[in-house]
């Protein structure tokens, strides 16, 4: 029963996926687009194929930029959501310049951290951190806020102090939060990855996509977005099985039966 | 607030009584200009006494809880109090924990280890009827349950008194009946000075020493009944029942 419903779950999305294929497969074959513009699947595919082993290396580069740039994206939204919180100081006068420091467009700043920070790793870690710790402040601090005001009260006749109210009621209450932009995060830092080694490196696959798109190298191109696209599902999907495995508490069925 | 001559008759009186409130006021400011939650109230709650207030919606109930538990100040008048722990309507367990690890929670909050916490709570749950359920989290437990462990962690905090807010209310009707003569049991062998508000006058006739009435906003105490029934009560002991009516009749219930 459970191992047919696991098959009828997958397939739903499966059978989505081979249709899109399938027309895209299609349109390209009957001449609706120039495959130098648009390649087909099949030749998406075969590029995968043949370049694996550049895409494998390069793909490792990436990787280890985009879960680095996460981890002190993450720590930074720890920090200033926590700061934020417990600061109205805080919240009036750096929340905005959080904001704002959103609307830079990546494309354009991205030159100027290699300027300042080199052309090695640390400027990549700048810019996807960049990117990540925002959703990450904006959900935690919706997670903190979601603190019952009576809890708080409750623990303070329990003679619990500031910190100890932090400590056993809020921070893990913030912590579903947590897990909800670091989803998000997971997503945009790919994004922030390629634009960062677009605007200088030796490798990586956002590096690997922009010269084989000058060359006129469509599938191979695309085999580069292939591959940045699945690592931005498996994060994100591991990310989810991380979540429930550490706060199981946040998905069980309440039981408000008496 | 009055310095007293410290008089024969009234150092008699501190050391029995574990609440004293006179006179106490409590206002708020809203929008809509100065809100009076509570009017002059004056309780006397002797140590080990169990007191219940009834009262409508909205008659500072719970600003007298709060005044109880230092969690405001009054505006006028004097409060004086033990120190005393709260146990909230809704049963506000952490989620991410355990129910044991939640009864110790105030023990955790107060430096102890977590294996100590654990130790002090553990042998309360076989009393409570909780056996077996130490490592459930509170998403697991029944409405009742959850009410017991969070009792639990009010009694483990270790305060000379409970002040209870509508512990029941949130509980369908058989299960209050049966966590109603729970607790009665329970406060006759764990005797704490108590408090408890609730707008059901039954609730409050079955379990209080003494039921003091309120009167709707601003909060007064409009009427105090003693409630000489001996325990264990039933619902339906004539006393019970013609203590309730004369509870209502002060509350203005038509019969």
């Amino acid at each position: 029963m459970s191992r047919m419903r696991r098959w009828t779950g997958w397939a739903g999305p499966l059978l989505v996926v081979v249709v899109l294929l399938g027309i895209w497969e299609l349109y390209v074959d009957l001449g609706g687009a120039d495959p130098l513009v648009l390649p087909a699947p099949h030749a998406i595919a075969s590029a995968l194929y043949t370049d694996r082993g550049t895409l494998w290396s390069n793909f490792l580069v990436t990787a280890q930029e985009v879960v680095l740039g996460i981890i002190v994206g993450v720590l930074i939204a720890l920090v200033l959501s926590i700061g934020i919180h417990f600061s109205a100081m805080l919240r009036r006068g750096v929340y905005p310049l959080l904001i704002a420091s959103q609307a830079i467009p990546i494309v354009l700043i991205a030159p100027l951290f290699l300027l300042w920070l080199g052309f090695g790793l640390l400027p990549k870690l700048a810019i996807i951190a960049l990117v990540t710790f925002f959703p990450v402040v904006v959900t935690t601090l919706a997670a903190l806020e979601t603190v019952d005001p009576d809890l708080i009260k409750l623990m303070q006749t329990l003679d619990a102090s500031r910190l100890e109210v932090f400590r056993r009621v809020e921070l893990p209450a913030s912590l579903p939060g947590l897990f909800t932009g670091a989803k998000l995060a997971a997503v945009f830092s790919v994004i922030a990855a390629v634009f960062a080694e677009q605007a200088g490196s030796n490798s990586g696959l956002g590096y690997l996509f922009t010269i084989a798109d000058s060359q006129l190298l469509a599938p191979e191109a695309f085999a580069a977005v292939a591959v940045l696209s699945a690592f931005a599902i498996a994060m994100f999907a591991l990310l989810a099985v991380a979540e429930r495995r550490a706060l199981p508490w946040a998905y069980q069925p309440k039981g408000d039966t008496a | 607030m009055t310095v007293e001559a410290p008089d024969q008759e009234h150092a008699e009186e501190q050391s029995e009584a574990a609440i004293v409130i006179e006179d106490a006021v409590r206002r708020f400011t809203s929008r809509r200009g100065v809100v009076l939650a509570l009017d002059g109230i004056s309780v006397r709650v002797r140590r080990g006494e169990i007191v219940a207030v009834v009262g409508p919606s909205g008659c500072g109930k719970t600003t007298l809880l709060e005044l109880i538990c230092g969690l405001q100040n009054p505006d006028g008048g004097r409060v004086q109090c033990a120190p005393a722990a709260l146990m909230p309507q809704r049963d506000l367990l952490l989620p991410w924990l355990s129910a044991l690890d939640n009864a110790g929670v105030a023990l955790r909050a107060r430096g102890l280890s977590r294996s100590a916490a654990r130790a002090a709570a553990g042998p309360w749950f076989e009393r409570f009827g909780l056996a077996g359920f130490e490592a459930a989290r509170p998403g697991e437990l029944s409405g009742g349950m959850r009410q017991r462990v969070s009792f639990l962690r009010s009694l483990l905090a270790g305060k000379p008194v409970l002040a209870l807010d509508e512990p029941f209310a949130a509980l369908d009707a058989i299960t209050r009946a049966e966590m109603q003569t729970w607790l009665a049991r329970a406060l006759q062998e764990e005797t704490r000075t108590v408090v408890l508000v609730t707008h059901d006058v039954e609730e409050a006739v079955l379990l209080g020493d003494r039921v003091a009435v309120m009167s709707p906003r601003p909060g007064r105490i409009v009427a105090n009944l003693v409630i000489d029934v001996p325990r264990p009560r039933q619902r339906t002991d004539p006393h019970v029942v013609a203590l309730r009516a004369q509870a209502l009749r002060s509350l203005g219930v038509p019969e």
